[in-house]
């Protein structure tokens, strides 16, 4: 390298560094020449040193020449190098071949049709041109990316088991009721993906309206189906035929301590019920085991809470303390139990506005969920198998 | 009143959608006579429609609808922008106090037999706490402390108002979703004319349209069918604004919430586009109504849904963006050539994909 060559302090006579003209000046180059022996040789290496690195190829080349009519031993200038650009040495044909054969380990022998048809795709969702129902779900998007993404985590990482998915009517519309928990709502994601590919049909998710004020999140689950959770759209829903989850313990459930894990909060006020009645749909009581322990909550800062308009701040033993790596949930064993359908087509019209009904109704899926949640607990070995 | 054909009022004839919608009267086979009524004179060919220079604020306005023996009142300007009116103030006395003046006048006027007010989905508000589709019964979650939602909701109760006051005259409420097509100046046309259109980051609101033509069209059908009620109208389906923007290759910029305020007030300063809060709002959680009283109820069918309506306005506009989709066009028609790909093209495969 150039760059290692001893370069001589001062110039004695010749342009030296940051002078800006590219040759010698006649005056130094007749020094040189004339000079001593020492002279030509770190001139030669001198300049090329100087003048190589920003151009390439040719330049090099031309401030080399005076170093050619130089007698005696003259070396080559040690800075020869051709190809500074990372791109430049690589032929067109090695580009295709190392795509086609990239292209051949992602998508198969087949690749040409299948990275048109991806095309396809793409150009559709750049141009806009695909449908969203009325409540902002895009299926196309949730079916190739939410569910593909989820499928691995609930798959692999949570080995999620999933007992009485034939409770699920195929058709028409139905109320899961689940327990929540787990810090975040994971227990959503992977219920909506645990239904869609043991049945087939999406779950409807009713969120919080506070999922509808933060954004990203916001998008995300109007995209893959939710909607707030009021009466008026959990009948339309309803009404329309969807498959509608709820989870009625609300923050309650999901932000509670560990200690208290698997302990079934309030009911709300039973909201989800008075649609299911109003609607003649029948209620599917989901008991989760497992997501209470991904994140065990250990504490919360209340007041930091309140000030961001947060439910909960949560502190687990990894959270603030390992940083991201926190964010990680751990590998618990879950276990998703959907059960015997309570029929609510049975109640006289004006059932939904009989409080003592709702509460009764209420009760009875609450006491469903928390027994099957004590019957997993049992037959689950421990927390990670 | 007489079986000859209806004798129709229409106010706020000044502006583009009331001058047409008076033609359009004038042209129905069961309308006499079209009287447009405004403070300036409109700007167009009014055709048949005889044109009165009254103040709607004045009570002018009542001696016009007897003298002129008026039995349809069809009240148009309800405005959304201060726009060539002036200010904000001008805009409230026009909305607030010209139907109140209005309203009046109809009281007292024995031979009205219908009343039209042309409302807007607006009066619902945007919010995260919204229902997905608001139905004719729902009130906004949070009821609307200024600008053009709270005159909209006073208009609103003064027309309930006067329905209880005058039971045997028919009062339809039409409450449209945004109007758009080639020839609508709105706060959201000029908002979707803008070269790069703001976003709020991390939001993406559902819209629903109404075609021009078919709000012409409702009007001119509640003028002339024996309807009462209040009804949502808006053409059929759902686009999301990202979406929406894609479809008219426009480029984006999402803003963060307390940035998209700034730049909408220096927008408006520009008089580039109207940013007001209910607009930002509606742009942060958007809104969709139910409409399926104005197909039992109303007996009207819009003819552009959502999508065509905005596609119709779409036409109007030179694309400015849209590049990502002309580079993924220029891959696919170059992919199903087999045998190896030309060396020129595949080279940007690997990069459109990722960056589309």
């Amino acid at each position: 390298m150039g760059d290692a060559e001893i370069i001589p302090i001062g110039t004695r006579g010749r342009p030296g560094r940051g002078t800006g003209s590219s040759r010698p000046s006649s005056a130094a180059r007749s020094l040189a020449a004339g000079g001593k022996p020492a002279a030509p040789a770190s001139a030669t290496r001198a300049a090329p040193a100087k003048k190589a690195p920003p151009k390439k190829a040719a330049p090099p080349k031309q401030a080399a020449e005076p170093a050619v009519d130089l007698p005696a031993d003259v070396q080559r200038a040690p800075t020869t190098t051709r190809d500074r650009g990372p791109m430049s040495g690589i032929p067109a044909a090695d580009w295709l071949s190392a795509i086609n054969h990239g292209a051949r380990e992602v998508f198969g022998e087949q690749w040409e049709p299948q990275l048109a048809q991806f095309l396809a795709f793409l150009r559709r969702r750049v141009a806009g041109d695909f449908t969203v129902d009325e409540y902002g779900f895009d299926r196309e998007i949730t079916e190739r990316f939410l569910m593909a993404t989820l499928r691995p985590i609930a798959e692999k990482w949570f080995r999620v088991e999933v007992r009485g998915a034939e409770n699920i009517p195929a058709e028409g519309g139905a109320l899961v009721v689940s327990n929540h928990s787990g810090t975040v709502p994971v227990d959503g994601l992977m219920t909506l993906v645990s239904i869609h590919d043991h049945t087939g049909r999406f779950l409807r998710p009713l969120g919080a309206d506070l999922v509808f004020k933060m954004p990203f999140v916001s998008t995300l689950a109007r995209k893959s189906g939710a909607t707030l959770a009021c009466n008026e759209d959990a009948e339309r829903m309803l009404r329309g035929g969807e498959l509608v989850g709820v989870w009625p313990e609300g923050f309650k459930g999901i932000g509670k301590p560990y200690a208290e894990r698997y302990k079934l909060q309030r009911f709300g006020r039973g909201g989800f019920v008075s649609a299911a009645l109003r609607t003649g749909v029948p209620i599917i009581p989901l008991s989760v085991v497992g997501a209470e322990e991904i994140y065990p909550l250990v504490g919360n800062v209340p007041s930091l809470a309140r000030l961001l308009g947060l439910p909960y701040i949560p502190i687990t033993p990894f959270f603030p303390l390992l940083g991201p790596l926190g964010l990680v949930p751990l590998p618990s064993k879950w276990l998703l139990e959907f059960g015997e359908p309570i029929r609510t087509d049975e109640f006289d019209a004006g059932a939904a506005d009989d409080p003592m009904l709702v509460f009764n109704v209420t009760d009875q899926v609450r006491e469903t969920i928390q027994q099957t949640l004590y019957s997993l607990l049992m037959k689950r070995q421990s927390v990670f198998r | 009143m007489g079986s000859a054909g209806r004798v129709v009022l229409v106010t706020g004839v000044s502006r583009d959608l009331g001058r047409r919608f008076a033609r359009a009267a004038a042209a129905d086979p069961a309308v006499d006579r079209v009287i447009g009524v405004d403070a300036v004179p409109p700007h167009g060919d009014i055709g048949d429609v005889s044109f009165v220079r009254a103040d709607i604020r004045n009570p002018v306005i009542a001696k016009v609808i007897v003298k002129e023996d008026v039995d349809t009142v069809v009240h148009m300007s309800v405005i959304a922008t201060p726009g060539s009116a002036g200010g904000r103030n001008t805009m409230k006395e026009l909305n607030v106090i010209g139907t109140m003046q209005l309203l009046a006048a109809c009281q007292k006027a024995p031979g009205l037999e219908r009343l039209v007010v042309k409302s807007t989905t607006t009066v619902y508000g945007a919010s995260s706490r919204d229902p997905a589709m608001f139905t004719e019964d729902m009130e906004p979650r949070r009821a609307a402390r200024a600008g053009y939602a709270k005159d909209v909701a006073e208009v609103e109760s003064y027309v309930r108002g006067f329905a209880r006051r005058r039971p045997d005259v028919a009062v339809t409420l039409l409450r449209a979703a945004n109007v758009i097509g080639p020839r609508v100046t709105s706060p959201l046309t000029s908002y979707f004319r803008l070269p790069v259109i703001p976003t709020v980051l991390g939001h993406d609101p559902r819209l629903q349209f109404l075609h021009e033509r078919d709000l012409i069209e409702v009007l001119r059908h509640a003028a002339v069918n024996d309807v009462a009620g209040t009804f949502n109208v808006a053409g059929d389906g759902i686009l999301i604004l990202s979406q929406a923007v894609r479809r008219l290759q426009r480029p984006t910029v999402a803003l963060p919430p307390f940035a998209v305020g700034g730049v909408g007030s220096a927008l408006r300063s520009a008089r580039l586009a109207d940013f007001s809060p209910e607009q930002i709002d509606l742009l942060t959680y958007g809104r969709g109504v139910d409409t399926t009283r104005m197909r039992t109820g109303l007996g009207f069918e819009p003819a552009y849904t959502t999508a065509e309506a905005f596609a119709d306005f779409g036409l109007t506009l030179t694309p400015t963006g849209g590049r990502a989709e002309k580079l993924l066009a220029r891959m696919a028609r170059s992919l199903p050539e087999p045998a190896p790909v030309s060396s020129a093209l595949p080279q940007p495969v690997p990069g459109g994909v990722d960056h589309g």
